[in-house]
């Protein structure tokens, strides 16, 4: 019974848990203003993990995304300075910032199933091309004075919900609708699982793989853009390291890196167990060094929890 | 079934057997024992807990209830180490090889020739080719096991066991996917080890070999003993009346029909293995694929499926070019392929049993955007009661089911799928008596409704219980196609070594 409740809650329960040490610890904790603070933090890099869910379910990585953020922020502020009306301007950015994460997930898929290359090297390969990239184009300098209602999208809030924690509802329920609804979903869990065994079953695995390369890219870009609006400004350095920061939320949620087991609810989880940790330590001023050990210890426990319940 | 006086001394005694999964008590205080030199069978439906039991021996897996007795020494058997160290072999059911290593590496796994702690690669090498040389085959010690076929893998598995010295050696379904001249070789290494003293434990669904090779016989059902028997005392209708608890009248239900207008035709097909091979399909028709392993039965299959590329030749399905280029493809124009090797090429097993049933039809069960889940269970739920899936629920993750179930699985896939060609590689492999006749008559009802079958059996009894056709492979070649009434099994296996 008790494992039973922890199989299904484990890591709800672990996230309450720590909502509590941290509630008794601090009375700022509880505010609706600081709920809605962790969840526009984690907003950016959780996006990022619902596309990261998708590639590590079919037993894949990609550690481009962090880049991508970057070059996708500079490539799409700086087309946002473009002499054209403003609402012209920002879709111009907008569009052309996620074609270039789509764009860039389709080269990765097509290496990975064309030419059969570890999804480590290609992604690796595709992570030092876009960081370089966007210091290219940028010569190293951050792109400066955008026009003022560009903030707005990752800086403003709708309803009193800060405009990229909306954004990242919406992404993660359409996500999760897709993944246990749709034949592609189902699809995406069967590869992960047997690669072979559902290419003979009539899946076109490429295709699928491919696909899921280009959701990764094309959220990334997305979380490049938000960032970018909440800087106000394209940073060729934006989104470093955050490759590492997302793939541990995707496991730490219980996704497997071998693939075929996981959900984005699951994901869900391990970004705001994180984002929470991070939150509490905050208020409770703790050092950023301190932070990052405590955050790592975490990490470790919450992926032992996973193990232990699995038996 | 009374127990037999037992002269020999008792090597193994497994006395109050108990193992406990989620939903099913896999094992309820079984007793079994084993004497020296002594060849003890194994049977019962799947899912009876046969290998459950041979697992709790090999340490794979933990009793919940029960003791071993080595020698009348209460033994504590916690790993497949102390297994192993107590002179314990096993062949697992389900491979248990390192496809990217090389049979010799994996015949020496864990146990590895060594000289100042460095592998000794020659030595390693020689011990490979001097068992399987024993089991009369011919593999190369140095390729990789990924490249081998089912069969040679199984051969493989079991000169890993026997590279060891065992006292015990359980072999837990061994013949399975072999043809009938490695099983004999099988058998005379069996036989050997026997004479040497040591005690065999023999799992297999093929009864006719029990009664060849094995001295006494243990029934399970649901967990628990049926009861022991010597062979002697006992026959196949009573064996099977103990396994499934009523009796079978006749082991292939076979009905006539008419055969009906051309459906698949296959001229000069060259790939790799296969030579100019032509053949046709008539719809209605149960054509059989006979040969030997490595024959290339399963090569042509998978021409037709179009899952490995083709250099020349051509295709004709109902009268039109058809050229495969994926399974996709094959899938779309009406062909399935059942593949030999269910564990590989077959299940998802981190998925459920009914979305592994349900992979290759969802484009039928989708509406609109979304899987119709409802549809879909239910679809699942008819395959599992149809094929007497034995298993908690169609939720059930297959992960966990008895190989023969798991068989039961992919066999479901392909029934759903309302295929024209349906193509069976080693379709019963593991699959006990009574759920085989099952399938016999879910077969003839295929045909009955139009569909073309390819069956490819090693088995040469059920070939010819089964088929209007037998076409026989002979090393990449088509050496002959004989209708039910010519068919024997010395004319078979006449075709199946012409060129050897
Ligand atoms: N890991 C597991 N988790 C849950 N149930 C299991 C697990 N392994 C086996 N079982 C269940 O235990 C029962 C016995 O399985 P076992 O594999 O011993 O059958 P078997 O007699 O070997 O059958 P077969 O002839 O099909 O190989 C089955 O009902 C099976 O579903
Ligand atoms: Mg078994």
């Amino acid at each position: 019974m008790l494992s039973k409740i922890l199989d299904r809650f484990g890591l709800g329960i672990a996230l309450a848990l720590e909502a509590i040490i941290f509630a008794v610890l601090s009375p700022y904790f509880f505010t609706t203003d600081n709920l809605l603070n962790v969840s526009l933090q984690i907003s950016i890099t959780a996006i990022i993990a619902v596309g990261m869910t998708f590639v590590i379910l079919t037993a894949g990585i990609d550690l481009s995304v962090g880049s991508l953020v970057a070059v996708v922020g500079v490539v799409s502020t700086i087309l946002l300075k473009a002499d054209f009306p403003f609402v012209l301007s920002l879709l111009l950015s907008l569009v052309a910032g996620i074609a270039l994460g789509t764009f860039s997930g389709s080269v990765a898929g097509a290496f990975i199933t064309r030419f059969n290359i570890s999804p480590f090297i290609v992604t690796l390969a595709l992570m030092t091309i876009w960081r370089g990239a966007a210091f290219v184009v940028t010569e190293g300098r951050p792109v400066w004075d955008l026009p003022e209602a560009f903030s707005l999208l990752g800086g403003g809030r709708t309803l009193g919900v800060p405009n990229p924690t909306i954004i990242m509802a919406v992404v993660f329920v359409l996500a999760h609708v897709v993944l246990n609804r749709t034949r592609f979903g189902r699809y995406v869990y069967a590869i992960g699982g047997n690669a072979e065994a559902a290419r003979l079953a009539g899946i076109n695995t490429r295709r699928v793989v491919t696909q899921v390369y280009m959701i990764s890219g094309s959220l990334s870009a997305l979380s490049g853009i938000l960032l970018a609006s909440r800087m106000n400004s394209g940073q060729p350095n934006s989104g470093l390291m955050y490759e590492l920061d997302v793939i541990a939320a995707v496991v730490v949620g219980g996704t497997s890196l071998f693939g075929g087991r996981g959900s984005v609810a699951g994901t869900f989880l391990g970004s705001m167990l994180i984002g929470v940790l991070r939150n509490g330590l905050n208020l409770l001023n703790v050092g950023s060094y301190v932070q990052q050990v405590v955050v790592g210890v975490v990490i470790l426990l919450a992926v032992l929890l996973d193990q232990w319940r699995k038996k | 079934m009374l127990d037999p006086p037992r002269t020999m001394s008792l090597i193994l005694e497994m006395q109050q057997m108990t193992k406990r999964y989620p939903g099913v008590l896999a094992l309820d205080r079984v007793d079994f024992s084993l004497s020296a030199g002594e060849v003890h069978a194994l049977a019962g439906e799947n899912g009876a807990g046969k290998s459950t039991l041979m697992k709790i021996l090999a340490g794979a897996i933990q009793k919940d209830g029960g003791e071993i007795l080595l020698d009348g020494q209460r033994t504590k058997i916690d790993s497949p180490h102390s297994s192993l160290k107590n002179g314990i072999g096993m062949i697992y059911q389900d491979f248990k090889l390192v496809p990217e290593l090389t049979v010799a590496e994996n015949i020496s796994l864990g146990n590895e020739p060594a000289h100042r702690g460095f592998i000794d690669f020659p030595q390693m090498q020689n011990t490979a080719r001097s068992i399987l040389e024993q089991l009369g085959e011919n593999i190369d010690p140095s390729v990789t096991v990924k490249t081998l076929s089912v069969a040679q893998r199984q051969i493989v598995e079991i000169a890993k066991a026997l590279s060891r010295k065992v006292r015990i050696l359980a072999l837990d379904e061994p013949t399975a996917s072999l043809t009938e001249q490695e099983i004999q070789n099988l058998f005379g290494v069996i036989r050997k080890l026997k004479s040497d003293g040591v005690g065999i434990i023999y799992i297999s669904h093929r009864l006719d070999e029990l009664f060849e090779i094995a001295d006494l016989i243990t029934v399970l059902r649901d967990g628990t003993v049926v009861g022991t028997s010597s062979l002697h005392e006992t026959n196949k209708a009573k064996l099977i009346q103990a396994m499934v608890g009523r009796s079978l009248e006749e082991e292939y239900p076979k009905i006539q029909l008419q055969r009906q207008n051309e459906l698949l035709s296959v001229e000069d097909l060259n790939t790799p293995k296969l030579k100019d091979v032509s053949m046709t399909l008539y719809r209605g028709e149960i054509l059989g694929l006979a040969g030997l392993v490595g024959a290339g039965r399963t090569e042509l299959a998978r021409a037709i499926f179009g899952a490995d590329r083709v250099h020349s030749g051509t295709m004709w399905l109902l009268q039109k070019a058809f050229t495969p280029r994926s399974p996709k493809d094959a899938i779309a124009a009406g062909i399935g392929l059942l593949t030999e090797d269910r564990n590989l090429q077959g299940l998802i097993l981190q998925m459920t049993l009914s979305e592994n049933i349900s992979l290759a039809s969802l484009q039928r069960l989708t509406q609109g955007l979304f899987i119709d889940r409802t549809k879909e269970k239910a679809a699942a739920g008819e395959f599992m009661r149809k094929l007497q899936i034995k298993a908690p629920s169609a939720e059930t993750v297959v992960d966990t089911l008895s190989g023969g179930n798991r068989q039961k699985v992919i066999l479901g896939r392909w029934l759903m799928t309302k295929s024209k060609v349906l193509i069976f590689d080693e379709p019963t492999v593991g699959i006990d008596v009574g759920v085989k006749y099952e399938i016999y008559n879910l077969i003839n009802q295929l045909a009955k409704d139009g569909v073309g079958i390819m069956v490819i059996s090693s088995d040469l009894p059920e070939l010819l219980g089964i088929c209007d056709r037998i076409a026989v492979l002979c090393d990449g070649r088509m050496t002959g196609t004989l209708s039910r009434k010519e068919a024997t099994q010395e004319k078979i296996l006449r075709l199946a070594t012409e060129f050897s």
